[in-house]
Order: structure tokens, then sequence, then C-alpha cells
């Protein structure tokens, strides 16, 4: 038994299943994220005092980190425009790219979190390390997240472009709309948390 | 142009012809990716999880009828540490209310109304042949059994299981004992199991409908499945996110619900502080509003479909039922701090949500009123599903009315946390919503099974339930109004004023252990008639809708050839017509 | 505009994907130029209302850039449209409600609103 419009799309939505799917996906993941950013207007307004970003994170490593993510979001796009491109080898450096990438950007939020715990500072020590500690770090699980599926497509789950190469292709991209939705929320979490 | 008409009923194995594997008894049953399986798993767990979040409130009702009695049998089984000599804790009631609670609403009435019936009959009345990802649906079950898992497993942690209320609020729920943390964990394992379910059905509800199915030929059921879907993809992230919060202030002492100065026993609690307790009822009420609403829902779509079988008419004011209940969804969105009027709100605010409380309520009316009006020169039949679905117009009637005043800012001062709301919200729940989703049970068992329900068994069930609900539920109405505050272990007993009505807590305890009694003859019929129930042909009911069409049960891949929808899904009694109904799928 | 993402790549699709990537480098650029920007601003040290409205307005921009032209939101269906309309809606309800909720209520002294 086939499930319908898994490559074609379908005529009168002009969609595949799996890019509303993704789409609905991250319109729950906005809600998500919506709330930590309700929370934070909340406990902000709420606070009688309020460091300011710079005061207590690292902004040089956040710019680098950011600079870093917004560079796999490119990498990552031009992965899915090599397969339109049936490119096969162009994808795989691509990908691989925005896997180290990824990568690189957890390697520097490692950092940044191990120097504040040698520090002293925790989530338990004031709300602003505990909505900074929260956000970040369910925002690097979404990272980590979006590197395994990408790990997954860079290679086992790359058979499938010899078998179903429209499939592989539409998965692919699925994969990096989620990925630049992680971009997309570190570019709001960055000025949030880091400059104001 | 068009397929033949009738689809043919097709011997079982035929539509396997394509990819004919013969799955084993575990790729089957138990990790099968087939709607239907998955449906009946859902159902059947939720029916489980009712009956025993059900008991958790048979043996409340035993404290609130004769506080601090010694419970016979029952009270020594369950150990000294919950009840000494018999004799229930103040912490073990609690226990048992959050978790009733918690049981009923997400472990019950939600997975077997959208899991359930949704799962099962959605893709069917659409014509489709499963759901748009069949592995992402196992994967759902999967997460929502791991949930329900959980919340059981937290019963037997040191402490007991939660205890701060269906609704954890802090600062309480930060401190309570180790069985809150299981339940963080498992209501996060539940809101992903919902959140997946709803993209499927969404994806699948417009991607996977038959030709010829356009929006406004949907049976009313499949809207009322696909607004909800709507309602849970949106509105349980936001308490995902509370859950993990909650979370970091118990496991990683953060203080994002935790005021300063707090002081706990007589213990300051040394916390960072500053964190707010309002920003947890915020975000928790985001999702607990709408999802009365996927509570309700599912049932008013069961009572539709049945209303218009029964009544061989099609459903009066179609139309205006579908733009409600697709305003009613959007608003729901906003209504939330209705449950938060006594918490300092200024009058501004508490002015813009009682006005879109007031608002909300206008769609549900007139669904109610569109149903009740579907019954109006009808030939009614009275059968087992129809006598639920009937009675439920006046029950989900007065639980809708009630809910008025507390919608009100100012009358809710008297009301809130009493009695009044828990009567308010169980006339909704349980006469209103099981009520249909019993309804559901007796309608499509034939189509899931290829067997008929007892009618007799049924009646009684039905008869059972109507007058015991009522028992139980229309008294608290006279204690919240006395101003009996609901969740105190002694049902309001050492209060002065409540002294007048406490008799009402033995009436409603009877009714409650009267009802238990007639859930009985429901059970025995729901699996002797498996074996031993009249076979059902295709479509018992001489339905419209596509699920009629397919075997009774349908195979894997549902229909031989695709149905079409060719016109809309209540075209009964259509003047000029050979039989009394015109099904959608023949052409 | 189906055709970016249905079947096999033909001519014309080569060309288009051209246009595209066209596209993708120019954004890049964009991108980091605001980031700069944005991080430039915020050591000016501007009183806090106005940093917070620069510093959302340029977050704003580029998270329309990467949404517009890295996820084709620009030549999405309306259906994809509609979804995020609505979500947009409750997702400005969950940050602005509970927010005037507090600023209205009447405290605990102390707390501020």
């Amino acid at each position: 038994m086939e499930i319908p419009y898994t490559v074609q799309v379908r005529r009168d939505t002009g969609l595949t299943n799996g890019k509303i799917g993704i789409w609905l996906f991250l319109a729950s993941e906005v809600m998500l994220f919506g709330a930590l950013f309700a929370s934070y207007i909340l406990i902000r307004t709420g606070s009688q005092s309020w460091p300011r970003g710079d005061t207590i994170l690292n902004v040089p490593l956040a710019t680098l980190n950011t600079i870093v993510l917004i560079s796999s979001s490119v990498t990552m796009v031009m992965a899915w425009a090599s397969l339109m491109r049936r490119r096969f080898g162009t994808f795989r450096i691509y990908m691989g790219g925005t896997i180290l990438l990824g990568f690189v950007f957890l390697v520097v939020k490692f950092f940044e979190y191990s120097h504040k715990f040698e520090s002293g500072l925790f989530p338990s020590t004031n709300n602003f390390l505990a909505i900074y500690f929260t956000l970040t770090g369910l925002h690097g699980l979404h990272v980590i997240g979006g590197m395994a599926v990408n790990a997954y497509f860079w290679g086992p789950g790359a058979k499938l472009w010899k078998t179903n190469p429209e499939w592989f292709t539409n998965r692919v991209e699925h994969s990096g709309l989620f990925w630049h939705f992680v971009d997309l929320v570190w570019i709001f979490l960055f000025p949030t948390l880091y400059l104001l | 142009m068009s397929q033949p008409a009738a689809v043919a009923t097709p011997k079982p194995h035929d539509a396997h012809e394509a990819h004919h594997e013969e799955l084993g008894f575990w790729r089957k049953y138990v990790f099968s990716t087939d709607h239907k399986v998955i449906g009946i798993q859902y159902a059947f767990s939720g029916l489980l999880f009712l009956l025993f979040g059900f008991s958790l409130m048979m043996l409340m009702r035993w404290q609130l009828a004769y506080p601090g009695a010694a419970l016979p049998l029952i009270g020594s089984l369950l150990g000294e540490a919950r009840m000494p000599g018999g004799t229930m804790l103040p912490d073990f009631y609690n226990e048992l209310g959050a978790m009733h609670g918690t049981i009923m609403v997400f472990m019950g009435v939600v997975p077997l109304a959208v899991g359930g019936f949704g799962n099962f009959v959605l893709p069917l009345q659409i014509g489709a042949p499963d759901m748009a990802f069949p592995k992402l649906n196992m994967l759902s079950y999967q997460s929502f059994l791991l949930g329900g898992v959980t919340m059981l497993a937290s019963f037997f942690v040191p402490g007991g299981a939660a205890q701060s209320g269906w609704t954890s609020y802090t600062p309480l729920a930060d401190i309570a004992t180790t069985g809150q943390t299981m339940w963080l964990i498992g209501m996060v394992f539940l809101i992903t199991s919902s959140l997946l379910g709803a993209i499927n059905f969404i994806a699948t509800t417009i991607q996977l409908r038959a030709k010829g199915m356009t929006f406004m030929r949907f049976p009313f059921f499949v809207w009322t499945q696909f607004v909800t879907a709507f309602l849970l993809l949106l509105a349980f992230p936001p308490l995902e996110a509370a859950a993990v919060m909650q979370l970091m202030d118990r496991l990683a002492g953060t203080s994002f619900f935790l005021p300063s100065g707090l002081v706990v026993s007589g213990q300051i609690v040394n916390n960072a502080g500053g964190g707010n307790p309002l920003l947890w009822q915020h975000l928790f009420w985001f999702l607990a509003h709408p999802e009365v609403y996927v509570l309700i829902l599912p049932a008013m779509g069961i009572v539709a479909e049945i209303i218009a079988n029964n009544t061989r008419k099609p459903l009066w004011g179609y139309r205006s039922m579908v733009y409600s209940l697709v305003f009613l969804g959007f608003m729901s969105f906003i209504v939330w701090a209705h449950h938060m009027f006594m918490t300092g709100m200024g009058t501004a605010m508490a002015a813009f949500f009682q006005t879109t409380t007031m608002i909300i309520s206008i769609p549900s009316v007139v669904i109610l009123t569109a149903l009740i009006i579907s019954l109006w020169g009808a030939s009614i039949r009275y059968n087992t599903p129809m006598l639920f679905a009937v009675a439920f117009l006046p029950m989900f009637g007065i639980g809708g009315l009630t809910g008025l005043p507390l919608g009100l800012n100012v009358a809710d001062i008297p009301l809130h946390d009493t009695y009044y709301v828990i009567a308010h919200f169980h006339y909704v729940v349980a006469p209103g919503t099981l009520f249909g989703l019993f309804a559901g049970i007796y309608y499509w068992y034939p189509k899931a099974t290829g067997r008929k329900l007892n009618e007799t068994l049924g009646k009684i069930h039905f008869a059972g339930m109507l007058v015991c609900m009522n028992v139980v539920f229309m008294p608290m109405f006279l204690m919240g109004l006395a101003g009996v505050s609901r969740r105190l272990f002694d049902g309001g007993s050492t209060y002065n004023f409540a002294q007048p009505v406490l008799h009402w807590n033995v009436v409603s305890s009877w009714g409650a252990w009267a009802l238990g009694l007639f859930q009985l003859p429901f059970i025995f019929n729901f699996f002797w008639s498996l074996r031993k129930g009249e076979k059902s042909e295709d479509n018992p009911w001489q339905a419209t809708t596509i699920e009629w069409s397919a075997p009774s049960p349908p195979p894997h891949g549902n229909f031989v050839v695709a149905p079409e929808a060719y016109r809309g899904p209540y075209e009964y009694s259509v003047p000029g017509a050979a039989k009394d109904f015109v099904p959608q799928y023949e052409a | 505009m189906t055709s970016d993402h249905a079947a096999s790549v033909t001519s014309d699709h080569a060309v288009d994907i051209d246009r595209h990537v066209r596209i993708y480098i120019t954004v890049f650029v964009a991108l980091m130029a605001l980031t700069i920007i944005t991080v430039a601003i915020s050591r000016l040290h501007l009183p806090i209302p106005i940093a917070v409205t620069v510093a959302l307005l340029v977050a704003i921009i580029k998270g329309s850039l990467v949404a517009c032209y890295f996820m084709h939101l620009i030549s999405e269906k309306k259906l994809i449209y509609a979804v995020l309309v609505v979500t947009a809606v409750f997702f400005a309800a969950l940050l602005a409600l509970p927010a005037l909720t507090t600023s209205n209520g009447y405290w605990i002294h102390g707390i501020h609103g």
C-alpha cells in the first residue's frame, strides 16, 4: 500500500506530505521557544535588577557562534541545491560542512558553559543565568538533533539517493528547513541574551 | 471518467495484493504502523486508564462521604504509609486527586477521543489508505505509552505520586516529592505523543483526502479532529517549556517559579529567588484552556455523526457549525486567564479575558443549537449510540451554561476553586464528552470488529450512566454555591458554613459507586460481543460516510479501489432517491 | 512555483538553481553585515527601550532573510502561509498577554510589574 504525495505534490495544495509535516512541526517549535521568550520577558520585567548581557556572557565567542551558525545555514541550503543540480559529490561536501560547523558551534558552547561553571556560575545562581542556560541549552539540544539527522542523510541515509533521488532531495530539504529554524532561533537568542 | 459506483465488498486479503508480506504477531499487533491497529491500541489504553482514574476517585469518595472513617478491606491493602488503619491520610488524598485529574485528562479522554477515534475513523472517513506518516503514528502511540507508564510508576516512588493538583501550581509543585518530577517527565512524553499525532492528523486531512472530498464535504467529525489537532499542535509546546523550567527548578536549583523570601514549614528556602509563580499559571493555562476544547470537540463530532445518521436527515446548519468550530478553535487561545481571575490582575486585563470568554461561548451555543434543531421533524431511531448522543445535548448544555458565571470575573469571585467549578467541568467532560465517546464506541464497534454490541446491555449501561452522572455532579453545584472549596481532603467537614450541605457528599459518593457498577454491563458486553456478538454487515447503520463502504473490519489499506466523494456527507432522505440515504461514496 | 520542489531537474531548473545560489550568497553577506552591525550598536549601551527596539528590528530583518530565502518562504504555498500566520498570532498573544496581565496587576509590594 503506497501513501501518495511523498514525492509528487498534490495538485490542489501544491505540497508534498513531508513539506507540510515539517512546517507544522516548525510551527510547534515556534510556540515552544515562544514560551521561553515569554518567560524571559516576565522574569526580566519582574526583577529588581537585570545584568546587561555583556557583563556576564562572552559576546565575542557568541558572535563567532552566530557567524558559524549562519554559515552552516548557507552550506545546508547549498547541500540541497547540489542535489537539485544532481551533484551528489558536492552535496556530500556541503552537508559535511554543515555538520562540521554545527560541531564547532557545540564546542564553543562547551567552552562557554565550562567557563561559567568554573567561575561558580550555575543556573541556580540567579534568574539571568537560569534563563540563559535553559534557552541556550534547549537550543543546543536542537542543534544536536539537527546534526544527528544531517549526519544520517550524509551517511547511511544517502543510500536513498540511488533508489529514489527525488524523495532523498525532499528529505534533505526538510531537514534543511529544521536546520534553518535552529539558526533562526539563535538569531533572536543572541541579541536577547548577550547584547541587551 | 470515474471508477465503478459502489465499492465491491472485497475479501479481507484482497487489498494486500500489491505488497503481500504476511507480518508476524509483533509487527501486526504490537509494532504496527496501521492506523486502525494504532487506533485500537490508543482506545484500549485510554479505556483502561479511564477505569483506573475513575477507581482513584471512587476511593476518594469514601473519604469525602465518611471523612476519617476506616475503609473496609481495600483500606488495609493500601498500606500503612497511605491509609494507616484504613483511614486516608491527607497527602494520599492529594495524590489521588492530582493523579485522578491527570490520568483522566491526559491518559484517558484525549487518547481515546483523539488517538483512538481520530486514528481509526479519520482516514476511513476521508477515503485515505492510512495516515500520512504511519511510522510516526506508531511512535506517537509508543511515546504515549511511555508517558502513561511513567505516570503509573510514580505511585511507587518514595513520597508517592504527584500531589499538587493536575495543575501542578508552583511554588508548591517545585518543592513537592519525587513523584512530581516523574509527573513532569511523563508529561513530556505525553506532549510529544500529541504533537507528533497532531502533525499526522493535519497532514493526512489536507493531503490524503479522496478525490471529490472538498473541505465542505468533510463529515463534521473530520472537522472536529482537524481543529483539535491544531489546538494540540500550537498549545502544548508552552506547557512543555514550562515543564522543562519546573524540572530545572526541582533538579537544577533554578528559581523560575520561586519568589524571593519563600518560607516552607518555618524554614527559609535557600534559593536565588526572584521567580514568578504566576509564570507557571500563564504557561499552564495557555495549554490547559485549549485542552478543554480538545476534550469536547471530538465528542461533538461523534455526536454530530450519530445524530445525522439516526434522524435520517442532514445536519441542520452544517456551514454555521464549521465556521463556529474554526472560530472557537481560534478564540480558545486567548481566553486562558479566566482561570486566573483571582491572581490579582487589574480590571483592564480581567475585562479583556472576560470579554473573549463571553465571545467564545457563542460558537459553542451555535453548534449545540444546530445539533438540537437537527432533531426537529426527524424519524429518530433510538439505538444505544443515539441515546448517548441525544443525552449529550442537555448535559453539555448544563455544563456550558454553568461555565458562564465562572467566565465573568466578578461572578467568579465566590465560585472560584469551589465545588461549583468541579460540577461545571465534570458536566462537560463526564456526561458530556464521555457520553459522546461511548456513543462512538457503540456506533463504530461493528466497523472495527465485524460484530455488533448487545443493545439491551447498551441501554442498561446508558440508563445507569445518565442517572448516576447527575446524582454525582448536580449536588456539587449546591455545595459550591454554599462556598465549599475544592481539594479539601475532608470534603469541607471542618467548616461551619459547610454543615448544611455536607450530606450531599454522601449522595455523590453513592452515585459514583453506582456509576462504577454500571460499567460492568459495558465491560462484559465489550468482550463478550467480540466473540459472540451478532455479526455485522459493512453498513449496519445505513450510514452515508465513506468508512461504511469498507469491510468490517477494514483490511490493511482500507479500500480495494480508492473511493471518491460524489456529494456531501449527510444525504439522508433525499427526495426521489431509492433508499432513505445516498452514500457519499456512491456515484 | 511548484517546479522548484518537484521531480527531475531540467535545464530550466539548472538556471533556476543558479539564480537561487546567487541569492543565497547575497543573503549570507547581508546576514554577516547585520551581525556586525547589531554587535556594534550594542557597544553604544543605548537606553534599554531603544536598545531593545533596535536589536529586535535587526533580528527580525535577519530572521526574515533566513526564512524568506534559505527556507524559501517567499515562494511557498498559501497553506503554509496560513499555518504560519495563525502561529504568529498565537505567538504574539503568548508574548504579550502574560506581560500585559502582570503589568496591569496589583502585586505583592516589592515585585516590580
